[in-house]
């Protein structure tokens, strides 16, 4: 018996040795609306592993977003399974996902996509009001992430009144806010200048390292390529490389 | 919940000046669709209050059959178990009664069709002031060998004077014969010649003893003190009579008015309408563009992790908020008005004013104030500004993500 975490339930599932956060298998997505079918994502296996902090890059039109999209559960495939930590999320119901991404996924968009109305403090207490956290928790942890992400003099402002780069640092904060199983990341640094870019992948890795989550990002920038551990790279829906680098956040950042 | 009204409430404000134009519309509507019916509530009320005055009261109290056939036969008799269960009902001001029936009046070589109403003159004059119509002459006292008033239509058309003898001739009660002459002690002036030409008043006594009818009634005119209780009083007065006695209500004794009466509330309804539909577009136009314009923020909010549902009560919300703000102001800018209205009615003039007094009435247009017009044009406009959010909440709990976030 083991409580999961994904659909908030109990069920019977063996622990294997090396627990995959994500396994993929035989994912495809086709787009049948347009003249000719396109095929955006065409049978992907993956497995990401507790911790990772792995770019998805590949040329533009490749299925980058669309492979997040699924693996987030903000899209359907057209067939295979997207397991998280043993549960398919393919086959839970609309509202099943929303609770599911609630509490097991953190997103970073490419244009931050902060809620305009709500102060820097509430964009990062949303989501663990919606978890319906304890008031003195949310707190504790809206200044603890703010002030790992350098932007704690902020918290009273709305997201037009701060940069590109700084809103981006809060869009990571709320990401990390709820305590993610992994966070998705499309394009993360896409609007940002490369001083900004550089601070927000030193923040993100460090975070990596300390919350010991998983990170997914997708992306065009050499820069983000070179601190990413592990790159996948698609073509044409497909994966066409997959590796390891075998250097540490510490060695990068040199 | 808390979140929810935060987010709405600071969603209105994004775009001030749209939120404050379609709250301008709401507060338009909501003043003037108020503001119309107080005015026409109000001159209904009015124009019943004086109708029932002149006519029939807002009850009558009449002899099964009366009505249908207006015989002299089916007349009633005036006992003290009536006048008892008149005086239990609380919410009867005055009763007035009558004996009404038809006679010729002649003299010398002119004979004319006239009206006869027996009348008892102070009830009738504390109904219609009869007395201060009396042009000439004098008005009755209590009691009956007195003379008739006629009107001096009627006066003219058979050339009499004041002190001349008028015959009467008619049926009275089960087919006996009725003639009579009577001395002419007043002559009236009403503003309607209709009136004045066919009246001829009698002393309710002597209306019995001409049509051989003592202790009779064709009717008993009811005045209220609170009208809108009118449907309850009548029950209640109909259970207290035999079955003999029925108890009629003045829209079914006055079906003209009662016409009248539609007919100019059916174009109020139409400006209502017209208005509640400003409303409808003003709302679902913001509504909606509100919604749209926040596709992508609405995307990112299910993204991570709202369900639609809360969303779909954000918007309702904002539409509730600006609906109640609208109705609010309205209503507290309205209310002082209409009540200064209610205390210094509008002054009528021109030939309606004059038609007014000569009738003894205030020349004025009263409002109403009934809290029924408030509440009811409030919950119409709060129900229509929600009803315009069904295609963007129908929207909201069906577009796809994905897309929304590209844009
Ligand atoms: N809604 C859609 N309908 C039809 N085709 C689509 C749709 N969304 C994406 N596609 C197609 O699917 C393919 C993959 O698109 P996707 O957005 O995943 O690419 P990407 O790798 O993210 O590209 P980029 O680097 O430009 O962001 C593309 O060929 C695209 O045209
Ligand atoms: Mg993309």
């Amino acid at each position: 018996m083991q409580f999961s975490g994904v659909t908030g339930e109990w069920n019977n599932s063996f622990k294997t040795n090396v627990m995959s956060v994500i396994e993929i298998q035989q994912l495809t997505k086709t787009y049948r609306e347009t003249l000719v079918p396109v095929h955006a994502v065409n049978g992907i296996d993956l497995k990401f592993e507790k911790g990772e902090f792995t770019a998805i890059v590949g040329p533009s039109g490749c299925g980058k977003t669309t492979l997040l999209n699924l693996m987030g559960g903000i899209d359907r495939p057209t067939s295979g399974q997207i397991l998280v930590e043993k549960v398919d999320i393919t086959q839970l119901t609309a509202s099943q996902l929303v609770d599911f991404r609630l509490y097991n996924i953190g997103f970073i968009f490419q244009s931050f996509n902060l809620i305009p109305v709500l102060t820097v403090e509430e964009n990062v207490g949303f989501v663990m009001e919606l978890q319906h956290r304890q008031r003195e928790e949310i707190t504790a942890r809206i200044q603890y992430l703010l002030t790992a992400m350098g932007i704690a003099e902020k918290t009273k402002l709305r997201p037009k009144y701060l940069s590109g780069g700084q809103q981006q640092r809060v869009a990571v904060a709320r990401a990390l806010a709820a305590k993610p199983k992994f966070i998705l990341a499309d394009e993360p640094t896409a609007n940002l200048d490369s001083k900004s870019t550089n601070t927000l992948l030193n923040l993100m890795a460090s975070l990596n390292e300390k919350e010991q989550v998983t990170f997914i990002f997708s992306t065009h920038d050499q820069r983000v390529m070179d601190k990413a551990r592990r790159i996948i790279t698609l073509e044409d829906g497909k994966v066409i490389s997959d590796t390891s680098v075998k250097h540490s956040h510490a060695e990068a950042q040199n | 919940m808390q979140q929810l009204i935060i987010l709405a409430w600071r969603n209105l404000w994004r775009n001030r000046r749209r939120t404050l134009i379609t709250l301008a519309s709401v507060f338009m509507a909501v003043v003037l669709a108020i503001a119309i019916r107080s005015l026409q509530k109000g001159a209904y009320s009015n124009m019943i209050g004086n109708a029932v005055r002149f006519s029939t009261g807002y009850l009558q109290v009449q002899a099964k059959g009366y009505w249908e056939d207006k015989s002299i036969n089916n007349s009633f008799t005036a006992d003290t178990s009536l006048d008892q269960t008149l005086q239990a009902e609380p919410n009867i001001s005055l009763a007035v009664p009558r004996l009404e029936s038809f006679a010729l009046a002649s003299s010398g070589l002119h004979t004319k069709g006239v009206a006869i109403i027996g009348i008892d003159p102070v009830q009738e004059n504390q109904l219609n002031s009869l007395e201060e119509k009396v042009a000439k002459g004098k008005y009755f006292h209590r009691g009956g060998g007195q003379g008739l008033l006629i009107g001096d239509g009627l006066a003219n058309y058979l050339r009499l004077q004041l002190g001349d003898t008028l015959v009467l001739m008619g049926q009275g009660y089960h087919g006996s014969t009725a003639a009579a002459q009577y001395p002419i002690q007043g002559i009236f002036h009403f503003p309607l010649d209709q009136l004045n030409n066919s009246l001829v008043y009698l002393a309710l006594p002597d209306a019995q003893a001409f049509f051989a009818a003592p202790g009779r009634l064709t009717s008993v005119s009811l005045m209220l003190d609170d009208p809108a209780a009118m449907e309850a009083t009548a029950r209640s007065l109909q259970r207290a009579l035999d079955s003999t006695r029925v108890v009629l209500q003045w829209p079914v004794m006055n079906k003209s008015l009662v016409q009248e009466i539609q007919g100019d509330n059916a174009g109020g309804i139409i400006m209502l309408g017209i208005l509640y539909l400003v409303v409808a577009f003003g709302v679902f136009g913001t509504i909606l563009m509100m919604t749209m314009e926040r596709k992508k923020e609405f995307a990112v909010m299910i993204a991570i992790g709202m369900h639609r549902i809360k969303l779909t009560a954000i918007v309702m919300l904002e539409t509730v908020l600006i609906g109640l703000m609208g109705i609010v102001a309205g209503c507290v800018l309205i209310l002082p008005v209409l009540l200064y209205l209610y205390q210094h009615p509008l002054a009528l003039t021109g030939s309606t004013a004059q038609i007014y007094q000569e009738f003894g009435l205030e020349p004025i247009m009263p409002v109403s104030v009934d809290p029924a017009i408030f509440f009811y044009q409030g919950i119409t406009v709060l129900a229509i500004a929600l009803v315009s959010t069904l295609y963007p909440l129908w929207y909201i709990n069906r577009f796809r993500i994905p897309e929304a976030l590209k844009q």
